[in-house]
């Protein structure tokens, strides 16, 4: 065992854990953040991401010792009062099926739109490169990154890519979901 | 899965490094960013006995200028590379390369020592230190060694870096007269591997290319230079024809593999394609 001290969204932890404890494990099992998800076993969905020391990190891809004197922020920890302007993107603009890969996509867009805070949908995309969603298609998830772009800037427009709006739903084409709304 | 469980040693400098890898037993893994090593162990394809990971170790990340060349540390991440001014100004082709290698996650865990230790015959970074004559500098406990880049890819994930040594840092000399430079990577989705890649760099003097030199990226089990097109295009004409003409021999002499993403002869194919297009680039046709 391995003595550890890390902030986890605020709040400081000493524990002792394995060195083979993956960041997400420690983070999940002992110090209960379960909103930051496991989807693969080879680096590549990116639903584990977390920021360490505020860059976007694949949690399931670093040791928990690694993490040992450094900050983490997980989903949990993004909405000081109440969503982060890209959690609330997500649900206004339909960026969820499932929601299994949401936690990562919404760390790795925060990250994105610090380095990049007006990207075009091709930079959005190539931006959250690193997470895979098997729902949406993605297209939401696009347009809610550029709507929380837009949000964070401060909405006196200026974006230079334009106006974003939801996908427009075709209910003709589902009719079950008109006669169930 | 998690890793089989192993001993952690976090050194901080290069020397206690050194020793903990001299005691650390029969089967010693050295850590760096973790993105290619933390895979593997997590399927158990390594199961080391001890770890000795090398974040804390200091001196060993940033980029330094040394005058004819530019000295970048082992343990820089691609990030760090994406960001810094002096491979900005003098080996432009590092940063447009690390630009495609996987997702920000990975590149802001992943280092420029531990992609060309690791060595994998699709990374890119390989085929970029090749094109520019980058030399390596490696520690042992008796003291430390440079080793061209022509000599430092030994075989498949394999390199002159031998059991008890260190990586410390790569020199990149510094390009005099009128270079340019240019990354060509063909893959199937924004964050995989190559299939293949080809980095070109070429010195155009007077309408003539003076000097090319070509990397090859996954066309064999280790990087490899195109010198039968370098040596067509010594002293050819700056012509899109010229280039092309000498881009049909990329392949020439080259072993690349079949798999899931190409045939070899498919491979073979792109690498003169490529070829074409990255020194088409490079000499600013
Ligand atoms: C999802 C995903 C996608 C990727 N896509 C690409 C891609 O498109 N292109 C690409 O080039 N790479 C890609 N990579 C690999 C990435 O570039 C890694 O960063 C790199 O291969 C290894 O660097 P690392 O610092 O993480 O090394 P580690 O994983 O820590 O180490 C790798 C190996 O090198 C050894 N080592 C590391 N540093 C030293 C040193 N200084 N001295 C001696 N030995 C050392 C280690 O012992 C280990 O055997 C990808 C990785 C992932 C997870
Ligand atoms: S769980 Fe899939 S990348 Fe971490
Ligand atoms: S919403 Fe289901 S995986 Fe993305």
């Amino acid at each position: 065992m391995t003595p550890i001290t890390v902030r986890v969204d605020g709040a400081a932890y000493t524990d002792d854990v394995e060195p083979r404890t993956l960041l997400v494990h420690y983070l999940r099992e002992q110090v209960g953040k379960v909103g930051t998800v496991v989807g693969c076993d080879t680096s590549n969905c990116g639903a584990c991401t977390v920021h360490l020391d505020g860059e976007a990190v694949k949690s399931c891809t670093v040791l928990a010792v690694q993490a040992d004197g450094c900050e983490v922020t997980t989903i949990e920890g993004v909405g000081q009062d109440g969503l982060h302007p890209v959690q609330k993107a997500f649900h206004e603009m339909h960026g969820l099926q499932c929601g299994f890969c949401t936690p990562g996509m919404i760390m790795a867009s925060i990250d994105l739109l610090e380095d990049n805070p007006d990207p075009s949908d091709d930079e959005v995309r190539e931006g959250i490169e690193g997470n895979l969603c098997r729902c949406t298609g993605y297209q939401n998830i696009v347009r809610a990154v550029r709507h929380a772009a837009a949000e964070m800037r401060g909405g006196g427009g200026g974006s230079r890519n334009g106006h974003v709006s939801p996908a427009v739903v075709d209910t003709a084409a589902a009719p079950h979901v008109a006669v169930q709304a | 899965m998690i890793p089989a469980p192993f001993q952690y040693v976090r050194p901080t400098t290069v020397e206690e490094a050194l020793q903990a890898i001299a005691d650390g037993g029969e089967d010693v893994k050295v850590l760096a960013g973790g993105q290619s090593l933390i895979p593997v162990m997590r399927l158990r394809l390594a199961a080391p006995e001890t770890v000795v990971d090398l974040g804390r170790v200091a001196g060993l990340r940033g980029v330094r200028d040394d005058g004819d060349a530019i000295v970048i540390g082992a343990m820089t991440t691609h990030s760090d590379v994406l960001s810094d001014p002096l491979i900005a100004e003098h080996a432009p082709l590092v940063a447009e390369a690390t630009a495609t290698v996987a997702d920000r996650q990975v590149r802001h865990r992943g280092t420029f020592g531990g992609a060309l230790v690791h060595a994998d015959p699709a990374g890119d970074l390989p085929a970029v230190a090749l094109a520019l004559d980058a030399e390596f500098v490696i520690a042992g406990q008796s003291g430390r060694r440079t080793v061209p880049a022509a000599e430092f890819f030994v075989d498949y994930l394999t390199t002159a870096v031998e059991e008890g040594e260190l990586l410390v840092e790569v020199r990149v000399p510094k390009l005099t007269g009128s270079w340019g430079m240019r990354y060509e990577k063909f893959n199937r989705v924004a964050q995989a591997w190559s299939i293949v890649a080809v980095a070109a760099v070429v010195r155009r003097e007077n309408g003539r290319i003076a000097e090319a030199r070509v990397g090859l990226t996954n066309m064999g089990p280790t990087p490899l230079r195109a010198r039968q097109v370098e040596e067509a295009l010594a002293g050819a004409e700056a012509t899109p024809e010229a280039v092309a003409a000498a881009a049909q021999r990329a392949a020439e002499g080259t072993e690349p593999s079949s798999d899931l993403n190409a045939q070899a002869d498919y491979r073979q194919h792109l690498a003169t394609v490529l070829t074409r297009r990255a020194v088409t680039a490079a000499a600013g046709l």
